[in-house]
């Protein structure tokens, strides 16, 4: 009956919200359905048939659920996902709410979501899952969360409570995140990258974890693939990378258009041809697949799941506007900032580029860190760099510092005149690269959409 | 001229973008002319307090700032004080600064011991003090304005032999409480403030640098003057916006 109550009065404040236009209703519903019923998530995960998958990590969350979503749908499951990408507890109690009878049938047979960082103990404690997801853990928003090693341990607490019926996929390649698989009741399945012909000798500036997570040593790394991710091991106790259940062989990256890899699981080799640029997408397939391994899919299904799933909303968006084409990619944290520029400049020409940097709360307030990015990559490979945003300023002596031509350089801080100065920089059948921070990811497709060119974000 | 930087732990404290003040005074240098060389300094390296002009360490996490206390104790603490001594530049930020003052007493009620280059303690209190900042500073002879963003929890007390760097106009400062934010002694400086600090504070990172060449070259060295248009419109944009929001305390600026 509370339950009940519950799910009437969240319905109606969703619905209220879409039609005041306060946007898609993704969190308020669920806020409102915890408070008349506290035990509400745990109820109605309780009924769905196959359990629920949770997915959480720094970067890559809502691109690696929507490719797992992809999977299930080509398995013949419904999942019922966050798919707006609110991904707190109140987000993911919105979703079920959402797709749920009055009575609080769920309308799905399993539950999928991407849950934020510090939200995972809270959601592993009342949703049960029947799979975490962990793919990476790097600095990020650090004035929302406090430090990593704070994280790392909410986490390990939170997979210390899954029972042994419960799987836990984990990156290999991640050093605290491998560390996580330690003594839990649940059992755990790795997965990692191989190949190392993408990989670098030494680490990025912006690499978090370089010490040892037993012993505070600093770790050796045969090759690094991007951040603190790579084969590691340390040299004064011994720890090493878990050898992946399934490992990445023969990776090709083409440039902003895609990469093609050999998955080796325990079920045998799956070629993959993957429709998302760079290696941190490589590790998001990645992801993926180990998932629907857990879940006992047929590799088929999984290979389907990936190779037909198209990005997730604005973390990697080609939009054409007349003769241009805007190519949008989220970015959020230096280890992430750093794969874009890295892939968006493999091909080696000249790039226009638009970066946009707010620093509201969504954003993370302190944007120190785009010092730890190495934009002096764009030294010799930028026609042009309109930045705005709230930080457009910091942003502009960023570029300074990293010695990029400040003539090149232009603020603006007025987003449809920035997108404007930006595209009519590009040529004829040429490329604006727009890069974003969260908020400014959403005011950059607002604006876009004004003129007509993408769907409300909710809806997709 | 020349000048040698000592990038102190930068593999361990580092967690602000610190090290987009290695980069400040590198580039700023050199725009004046100025040779750099910069040189880690991790933990267990021995530094000559006569080879540095100027030292910078950042801020860490937990794990990371006790073993750079025990390094301090143990490796470099009497160099960096003996430099200090001598003149030589010092610029520590956040956990960084909390070390070179007396004591951390952290949350856990550890203490770990500081090198007293700066008569000051450090305690942890139960909030986090996050934000942008905007801090009056007077020790250059003129009215300057600082402006960065802080994240701590620890707070910072000086002792009577310290000076702060200035006062509060917004934010938390050392310790919430008394409006006054980090610590001063010869030429070495201690501060909450990242965001880096020293690229849009473009007049301390100059400040820094004229010191380092004066105690290395002599009191007449004067620093070429650098364009730092950006650097202070970017600094102004935030003061403008605090300001928009209503929230400066009343100050010079």
């Amino acid at each position: 009956m509370r339950l009940a109550a519950a799910i009437v009065a969240g319905k109606l404040v969703a619905s209220l919200s879409r039609r005041l236009n306060f946007g898609g209703g993704t969190t308020l519903p669920g806020g409102i359905t915890r408070r008349i019923d506290p035990g509400a998530l745990g109820k109605m995960t309780g009924r769905l048939r196959q359990g629920c998958v949770v997915v959480t990590g720094t970067n890559g969350k809502t691109t690696t659920t929507r490719m797992i979503s992809n999977m299930l749908q080509v398995a013949g499951l419904k999942p019922v996902h966050n798919r707006s990408g609110a991904n707190l507890v109140s987000g993911v109690t919105s979703a079920l709410l959402n797709s749920s009878s009055i009575t609080g049938r769920p309308g799905g047979d399993i539950g999928l979501f991407e849950v934020d960082e510090a939200n995972l103990p809270l959601v592993v404690a009342e949703a049960k899952p029947t799979v975490v997801v962990i793919n990476n853990l790097f600095r990020d928003q650090l004035d929302r969360y406090g430090e990593i090693d704070y994280i790392a341990g909410l986490w390990r607490k939170a997979l210390r409570q899954l029972p042994s019926s419960a799987r836990v996929v984990l990156n290999a390649d991640d050093p605290l995140v491998a560390s996580l698989g330690k003594s839990l009741a649940a059992s755990v399945l790795y997965f990692g990258i191989e190949d190392e012909r993408y990989g670098r000798a030494t680490l990025e500036h912006a690499a978090d974890s370089k010490s040892c997570v037993s012993c505070g040593a600093r770790y050796a790394y045969a090759v690094a693939f991007y951040g603190h991710v790579g084969k590691y091991s340390c040299p004064n106790c011994g720890a090493k990378r878990p050898i992946p259940d399934l490992g990445a062989d023969s990776i090709s990256l083409n440039g902003t258009v895609g990469a093609e890899l050999l998955m080796r699981g325990p079920q045998g080799p799956l070629n993959v041809r993957l429709g998302l640029p760079g290696m941190y997408n490589v590790y998001n397939a990645l992801a993926a697949a180990a998932t629907g391994l857990a879940l006992g899919l047929p590799l088929e299904d999984v290979k389907a799941g990936i190779e037909g799933f198209s990005a997730a909303f604005g973390r990697i968006e080609r939009i054409q506007i007349e003769d241009k084409l805007i190519f949008l990619a989220l970015v959020k944290n230096p280890i992430g900032f750093n794969e874009v520029l890295r892939t968006i400049l493999l091909d080696g020409a000249q790039k226009d580029l638009l970066i946009v940097i707010n620093d509201n709360i969504a954003d993370g307030t302190d944007i120190s860190w785009l010092w730890d990015v190495d934009f002096e990559v764009l030294q010799t490979r930028t026609r042009r760099v309109v930045v705005a945003g709230t930080r457009a300023e910091d942003m502009a002596v960023r570029l300074k510092y990293a010695l990029v031509d400040p003539s090149k350089v232009e603020i603006e801080k007025d987003l449809p005149r920035a997108l404007h100065a930006g595209l009519a920089g590009v040529e004829k059948e040429g490329t604006l690269y727009v890069l974003p921070t969260y908020t400014a990811m959403l005011e950059v497709r607002e604006v876009i959409q004004r003129l007509g060119y993408v769907g409300k974000f909710w809806q997709d | 001229m020349k000048v040698v930087i000592g990038h102190l732990y930068a593999d361990l404290m580092n967690i602000y973008g610190d090290r987009g003040n290695i980069i400040a005074l590198t580039r700023r240098a050199q725009w004046a002319g100025v040779e750099v060389e910069v040189r880690n300094l991790a933990l267990g390296q021995t530094l000559d307090p006569r080879e540095y002009d100027i030292l910078f360490v950042g801020g860490g996490q937990d794990r990371e700032q006790s073993l750079i206390a025990d390094d301090l104790q143990k490796v470099k603490g009497g160099s960096i004080v003996e430099a200090v001594e001598d003149g030589a530049v010092v610029l520590a930020v956040c956990g960084g600064y909390q070390l070179l003052g007396k004591y951390f007493k952290t949350g856990e009620d550890v203490v770990l011991p500081g090198i007293g280059l700066f008569d000051a303690w450090t305690v942890a209190g139960n909030r986090r003090c996050i934000g942008d900042a905007v801090v009056e500073c007077s020790f250059t002879g003129e009215r300057r304005t600082l402006v960065g963003f802080e994240n701590h929890s620890g707070k910072t007390y000086l002792g009577p032999a310290a000076r702060p760097i200035g006062k509060v106009l917004h934010g938390f400062g050392n310790n919430a409480e008394d409006g006054f934010e980090g610590a001063v002694y010869k030429n070495a400086y201690g501060t909450y403030l990242h965001g880096s600090i020293l690229p849009k504070n473009a007049w301390l990172t100059d400040h820094l640098i004229a010191s380092a060449l004066r105690r290395r070259y002599g009191q007449n060295i004067v620093l070429p003057p650098v364009d730092a248009g950006l650097e202070e419109r970017a600094h102004r944009a935030v003061i403008a916006r605090i300001r928009g929001r209503g929230k400066m305390n009343t100050g010079a600026i």
